[in-house]
C-alpha cells in the first residue's frame, strides 16, 4: 500500500482540523514564551490552504500539494512559522517531485527533506527548543522503520510517536533560538509550541493513512 | 540610480516611521516600507517584502534591514524566490534596524554599491566603527600650505574647525557632512573617526561650539580635508 495525492490531500485537511482543535492550546504555550500568536497564525494560513486545495488540478501529485501548501503558509501565516512550515513543505515537494504513489523510503525522503528546509531557514540545531526538536527524532525514527522494511503507516507512525516525544522534551530546555531565547532560564518548563505543533502535523499523517 | 533600502519590519508603523526618518538624510535613495501583515496585524509579510524588493531595486540593488527573528526568515524566503540575476542584487544586513538603515540610507546617497551600503548598515554594531581607520600610515608628501592650515612638509595635512551650527553635527548636518567626506577617495578622520561613517561621526556627539579636528594623511586629502572644514565653518544653513 502506497500514499498518493489523495492522501497528501486528507494529509492537510487533517492538519487544519487538529491546528484549529488545538488553536487555544499552541496560543497558550506561545504567550508563555513567545508572542502568542503561535495558534492563531498556523490556523489562518491552514485554513487558507484548505480554501485552495480545491482548486488543485486534476491529476495533481503530492508534489503539488505540498507546494500549494508551501506558498499558501509563507504568504498568509505572518510569523516565523510561516517561513519555516512554508519552506519544510516546499522542501518535501522537492524531494518527491514527480512521484505519484510514496512508499517507506520516499516518506523518509519527504520528511527528510522537510526538515532539512526548516533547518535551512531556522539554523536551529537540535536542543535548541524549536521545531527542529520534534522533526529530528522523527525523521530519525522514520528512517529505522523503513529501513526494517515496516509499511507505510508504520513509518509515519514511527515518526509521529518520536515527534510526540521530542516536542516534549522540550519542556527542561533553555531556548537559544526564536523569541524565547530572549527569556533564557524563564523558559525552562514551557514546551515549545512550533515542536507541539510540529508533533500533531505529523500525528494527522497517521491518522488519515490507509 | 542608487542602492535600495527595504525596511522589513513586524510593525507597519515602524517601518513606515523609519523609513521617514531614513528620507530626511538620503534624498533619491529608495526607501521601501514592508512592515506588519497584509491585513495590518503584527507580523511580517511574505507578499510585502517580495513587493517591496522589486519596487526598492532600480537595476543597482537592494540591501534588507529587518527587525526581529521572523522577518529575517521571511526576508530570507523571499529572497530565495527571487530570480538567480535578481536575488544576486540583495544583501540582508547584519545590522539593528533604526542605526543600520540611516547609515545605509546616507551611504546608499552618496552612490555607494550594494557591498559597501550594506557594510555601512554593518557598523551600527560597533560603537567603534570606523575609528580612525587608514589614518597615519599613508606615505605623504605634500607642499606647505597658506592660510589656517596646520600642516607640515611631510606631516598629515589637518585643520581644526569650530561647529558654528546650533545643533552640532547631528543627523542632518552629520549626514551632509558624510556625503561630502563620500565624494573624496582620500581618508580623512574627524577627532580619529572615518569621516565616511556616519554612525561614528554622529558617536563623538559633537555639540556647538566644540572644535573638531580634520586630518588626513593621504596626498589627496588636502582638497577633502578643505572641503569639510568650509561645510563645518558654513553651519549647514543653520542659524
Amino acid at each position: 500500500m502506497t500514499l498518493g495525492t489523495d492522501w497528501a490531500i486528507a494529509w492537510i485537511r487533517r492538519s487544519a482540523d487538529v491546528v484549529a482543535e488545538h488553536r487555544v492550546e499552541l496560543i497558550t504555550l506561545d504567550r508563555e514564551i513567545g508572542d502568542g500568536d503561535h495558534g492563531e497564525n498556523l490556523d489562518r494560513g491552514f485554513s487558507a490552504v484548505v480554501a485552495k486545495l480545491d482548486t488543485l488540478p486534476e491529476g495533481s501529485t503530492p508534489a503539488d500539494v505540498f507546494k500549494l501548501v508551501a506558498t499558501t503558509l509563507i504568504s498568509t501565516v505572518g510569523g516565523a512559522s510561516g517561513p519555516l512550515f512554508g519552506t519544510a513543505y516546499l522542501k518535501a515537494a522537492g524531494a518527491v517531485a514527480g512521484r505519484e504513489d510514496l512508499d517507506s523510503a520516499s516518506l523518509v525522503d519527504l520528511l527528510t527533506a522537510a526538515r532539512d528546509g526548516v533547518v535551512l531557514r531556522g539554523k536551529a540545531a537540535v536542543g535548541d527548543k524549536t521545531m527542529i526538536d520534534a522533526w529530528t527524532p522523527a525523521v530519525d525514527s522514520a528512517a529505522r522503520a523503513a529501513e526494517g522494511g515496516q509499511d507505510e503507516k508504520s513509518v509515519l507512525e514511527a515518526a509521529a510517536q518520536a515527534a510526540e516525544t521530542g516536542a516534549r522534551d522540550t519542556e527542561p530546555l533553555v531556548a537559544h533560538k526564536g523569541r524565547a531565547s530572549y527569556l533564557g532560564e524563564r523558559a525552562v518548563g514551557h514546551r515549545d509550541p512550533g515542536a507541539q505543533s510540529s508533533s500533531l502535523i505529523l500525528r494527522a499523517a497517521v491518522e488519515v493513512a490507509g | 540610480m542608487t542602492v535600495g533600502l527595504l525596511i522589513v519590519s513586524h510593525s507597519g508603523k515602524i517601518a513606515e516611521g523609519l523609513v521617514e526618518l531614513a528620507a530626511q538624510m538620503a534624498e533619491g535613495v529608495a526607501i521601501i516600507a514592508a512592515g506588519g501583515t497584509d491585513d495590518g496585524r503584527i507580523g511580517t509579510s511574505f507578499d510585502r517584502v517580495s513587493a517591496g524588493l522589486s519596487a526598492a531595486d532600480s537595476g543597482d540593488g537592494v540591501v534588507v534591514l529587518c527587525d526581529l527573528g521572523s522577518a529575517v526568515l521571511t526576508a530570507e524566503t523571499a529572497i530565495d524566490f527571487l530570480d538567480d540575476g535578481d536575488r544576486a542584487r540583495v544583501a540582508i544586513a547584519d545590522a539593528p534596524l533604526v542605526e543600520g538603515a540611516v547609515a545605509a540610507a546616507v551611504a546608499a546617497a552618496t552612490g555607494s554599491d550594494l557591498e559597501a551600503v550594506a557594510a555601512a548598515a554593518a557598523t551600527a554594531n560597533s560603537s567603534t566603527a570606523g575609528a580612525g581607520e587608514g589614518s597615519g600610515d599613508a606615505p605623504v608628501d605634500l607642499e606647505s600650505k597658506e592660510g589656517e592650515a596646520a600642516t607640515t612638509a611631510d606631516g598629515p595635512y589637518a585643520r581644526s574647525v569650530t561647529l558654528v551650527n546650533r545643533d552640532g553635527l547631528h543627523a542632518r548636518p552629520a549626514a551632509e557632512f558624510v556625503k561630502l567626506a563620500s565624494r573624496f577617495d582620500a581618508t580623512v578622520t574627524v577627532n580619529g573617526k572615518d569621516a565616511k561613517s556616519l554612525l561614528a561621526i554622529m558617536g563623538l556627539g559633537l555639540t556647538a561650539g566644540t572644535t573638531v579636528d580634520l586630518v588626513s594623511s593621504q596626498p589627496d586629502g588636502r582638497q577633502a580635508v578643505d572641503a569639510l572644514a568650509e561645510l563645518i565653518e558654513s553651519g549647514f544653513g543653520e542659524s
